[in-house]
């Protein structure tokens, strides 16, 4: 008893106060910028990028695997900065562009959504699937409901029965093995409902995208409603994306 | 086996051994055996041969080698060898060769093209209007990978349990034979993504053997950290989970809260919370520097008093043990017969570890931990000592450490032409060994990835045989095993 009175104790208050606002490590690769047009950095940069992200003159977080190698090679044209504001509510919004007039590029945007707000902004239950996901953004969805990020003190949760739930959160890349069983869970929520890309692989099949062994055929006549980069999507990422989504956060 | 071969982990081998005869090469592997030898791999190439690669701590790897048999069947190896059960199973799927006389030859993965189907899944089953069966999965309950479990049960007892894989198979070692194997690091630490530095630094290592490189003493250093990171972290997650599992909501808080500081100093050094990004063939990403050093040793310190207030009032909570003695147990001939490793096999008294048996030169002290009673108390007790052990480790590592940079990496050549490396690295599920073989272009002909799950699992089932029912989860957890880590 004295024991656990005392792990009680030195283990103190954990929460972060504000998980919407607090500042990350400097060190996160989080927002994707682009700084310049420098075209040979990004001909290069392209031929580097292990997940084909970078194009002419643009960055798809919806592909990026956060490695790094661009950014750390081409420092003058790339910056992940320490941001974790990056979901966005339109598959486009994830495409970082070079504009040429404005010298800036785009950011992603998170809309709320009016159906969504009227329906859930109180409670919004998520049903996870994890379709050939590695494991990092399931412990990473996990954590969002840990002693420190603490989701539920918004009124979202992760529960076990897609019949309770609002929203089916996707992490992998659906390997095809899972492709029915993905499907069949979306079904059996009742509606309205919402479909969530948790991290690049369930966004675009991240880096096993182009493999044999899955199948996201049914995913890409889905349109869903909030897409959260990251490899794995951080924790902050998560609920940033859900409490904007839900119209709680400007 | 010739002599330029690179007989330390990682091993290189420069000049594959002659083609056995068909009969030779399963003589020479029973022998191997009953020598003290265990498989470390098992499977056929695209080439049309058999590699077997026999191992025994502090002993040079044997390299078997075979044609494919004429009729593709051969007398199995499990009926005698218990540890190539799994090894025979994917044989058996990949290449069709059967292994006659093995106790249950079904699919494994179920890859994509294959003509068995996830849905014709050859579940044992019972006549008995006795027994009842429950299926769990693939979509758990929880934030989970992907797995189905069918359970027959007596009454609330387990009578038997089946594990059908293959849910998370992603092609990955396809993917990874396809292209330049050294800009293979992203998918490496995405082949487990809880186990982003053991499978990135088995994949380091063997692709370093290849393009003949060395890294520098002190980033070997900064990686065993980055690997006793790792491990620390995840040994949190799972007393975090078992705890939940009992509804131990002290504990589950204050283990997940830990994880939570530990993870955040990883992030702190190389940006990822899992340890992505801080490695690379031929080095890594991010060196630790002084002042790092010094955040990182202050961090853990802390950390330590706390885990120990924690797993003290854990393992004193009469309810807690209650739940974890004698739960789901295995035993120490079970675990060896079945080539397990990690958690799952030290718990039952069985000295296997990489760190050990395969060094590197941060482990050449290393002594392994080990629990006796096989049970769910051994496995989580087991986490508890081995993370103090890896904290020692660390300090001990980071004691040493001089400042270190990104630039102390070297950078690769070409990978060797027909050549052969393996690595073997103790991730903190057990035993994770990668292959590469090089075709004579120098491009990859094949990458095999071995992840301790592939051999565990089979210890699940066996674990809660005559559990009740209710104590599954717990088990499960206690184990904590991969689909992914071994693309099943």
């Amino acid at each position: 008893m004295f024991d656990l009175l005392k792990a009680r104790l030195t283990h103190g208050y954990q929460a972060i106060p504000d998980p919407l606002k607090v500042a990350i490590h400097p060190s996160f690769p989080g927002l994707a910028v682009i700084l310049g047009a420098n075209e040979e950095d990004f001909d290069q940069a392209e031929q580097l990028c292990p997940t084909k992200a970078i194009g002419k003159f643009s960055l798809d977080m919806g592909k990026c695997c956060f490695c790094g190698e661009c950014s750390r090679r081409f420092p003058d044209t790339f910056v992940f900065k320490p941001d974790y504001r990056m979901a966005s509510s339109s598959r486009e919004g994830l495409i970082i562009k070079w504009d040429k007039e404005s010298q800036t590029c785009t950011k992603p945007v998170v809309e709320a959504n009016a159906k969504l707000r009227k329906h859930f902004r109180r409670s919004f239950a998520l049903r996870n699937v994890s379709a050939a996901g590695c494991n990092a953004c399931e412990l990473e969805l996990g954590a969002c409901s840990n002693v420190n990020f603490d989701m539920g003190r918004y009124g979202i949760e992760v529960l076990a029965s897609p019949r309770h739930a609002d929203a089916l959160i996707l992490t992998g890349p659906v390997s095809a093995n899972m492709a029915f069983a993905l499907q069949q869970t979306w079904e059996a929520i009742p509606e309205p409902k919402a479909l969530i890309l948790c991290g690049s692989c369930a966004i675009s099949g991240g880096v096993f995208a182009g493999s044999e062994a899955l199948n996201r055929e049914w995913l890409n006549t889905m349109q869903p409603a909030l897409f959260i980069p990251g490899c794995p999507a951080h924790p902050l990422s998560i609920l940033h994306g859900i409490m904007s989504l839900l119209g709680r956060q400007k | 086996m010739d002599t330029n071969v690179l007989n330390k982990n990682p091993f290189l081998i420069l000049k594959q051994p002659g083609l056995m005869e068909i009969a030779d090469f399963y003589t020479a592997i029973r022998q191997l055996s009953a020598l003290g030898y265990f498989p470390l791999f098992y499977f056929g190439t695209s080439g049309g041969e058999l590699l077997c690669g026999m191992a025994k701590p502090e002993l040079p790897l044997e390299l078997l080698r075979t044609a494919f048999p004429d009729n593709r069947q051969y007398p199995s190896l499990s009926t005698d060898i218990p540890a190539f059960h799994i090894f025979e199973r994917e044989l058996y799927e990949e290449h069709g060769i059967e292994a006659v006389g093995h106790p249950w030859l079904k699919p494994l993965r179920y890859p994509a093209g294959a003509k068995a189907q996830m849905d014709d899944y050859p579940f044992f089953s019972s006549e008995s209007s006795a027994l009842h069966e429950v299926g769990v999965g693939p979509v758990h309950a929880g934030v989970i990978e992907p797995g189905h479990f069918r359970i027959i049960c007596h009454g609330e007892t387990v009578e038997h349990l089946e594990i059908q894989l293959g849910y998370q198979h992603r092609g990955v070692c396809k993917l990874l034979a396809d292209g330049d194997i050294r800009t293979k690091m992203q998918l490496a630490e995405a082949i487990a993504g809880d186990t982003a530095i053991g499978h990135g630094l088995a994949y380091c290592m063997a692709v370093e053997a290849l393009c003949g490189v060395q890294v520098s003493p002190a980033i070997q250093t900064v990686r065993s950290i980055a690997l006793e990171l790792e491990r620390i972290g995840m040994h949190l997650a799972d007393l975090s989970a078992l705890a939940g599992d009992i509804a131990y909501l002290s504990g589950q808080n204050f283990f997940a809260a830990l994880r939570t500081t530990v993870i955040n100093s990883s992030l702190a050094i190389c940006g990822s919370r899992f340890g992505k990004r801080w490695l690379k063939p031929g080095g890594v990403n991010y060196g630790i520097s002084a002042e790092q050093n010094k955040v990182l040793r202050n961090t853990l310190k802390i950390a330590e008093e706390q885990i120990d207030n924690c797993t003290k009032a854990l393992f004193a909570d009469a309810g807690v043990l209650n739940r974890f003695d004698s739960t789901g147990s295995l035993s120490l001939k079970m675990v060896q017969e079945l080539n397990m490793s990690g958690i799952t096999a030290k718990a039952c008294g069985y000295a296997v570890d990489a760190r050990k048996d395969f060094p590197i030169r941060e482990y050449a002290d290393f002594q392994p931990l080990i629990q006796n009673s096989g049970d769910v108390y051994a496995r989580a007790k087991l986490r508890n000592v081995e993370i103090k052990q890896s904290l020692e480790m660390i300090y001990f590592m980071l004691s040493t450490l001089p400042d270190t940079k990104a630039e102390d990496s070297t950078v690769l050549s070409a990978p060797g032409a027909d050549i052969m490396a393996v690595s073997v690295v103790e991730g903190w599920r057990g035993r994770i060994v990668h292959v590469i073989k090089t075709a004579a272009d120098g491009s990859t002909e094949q990458y095999k990835v071995y992840d301790p799950s592939l051999h565990n699992w089979f210890g699940l089932a066996l674990a809660v045989r005559n559990e009740g029912i209710s104590d599954f989860p717990l088990c499960n957890k206690s184990f904590d095993l991969s689909y992914c880590g071994a693309d099943l």
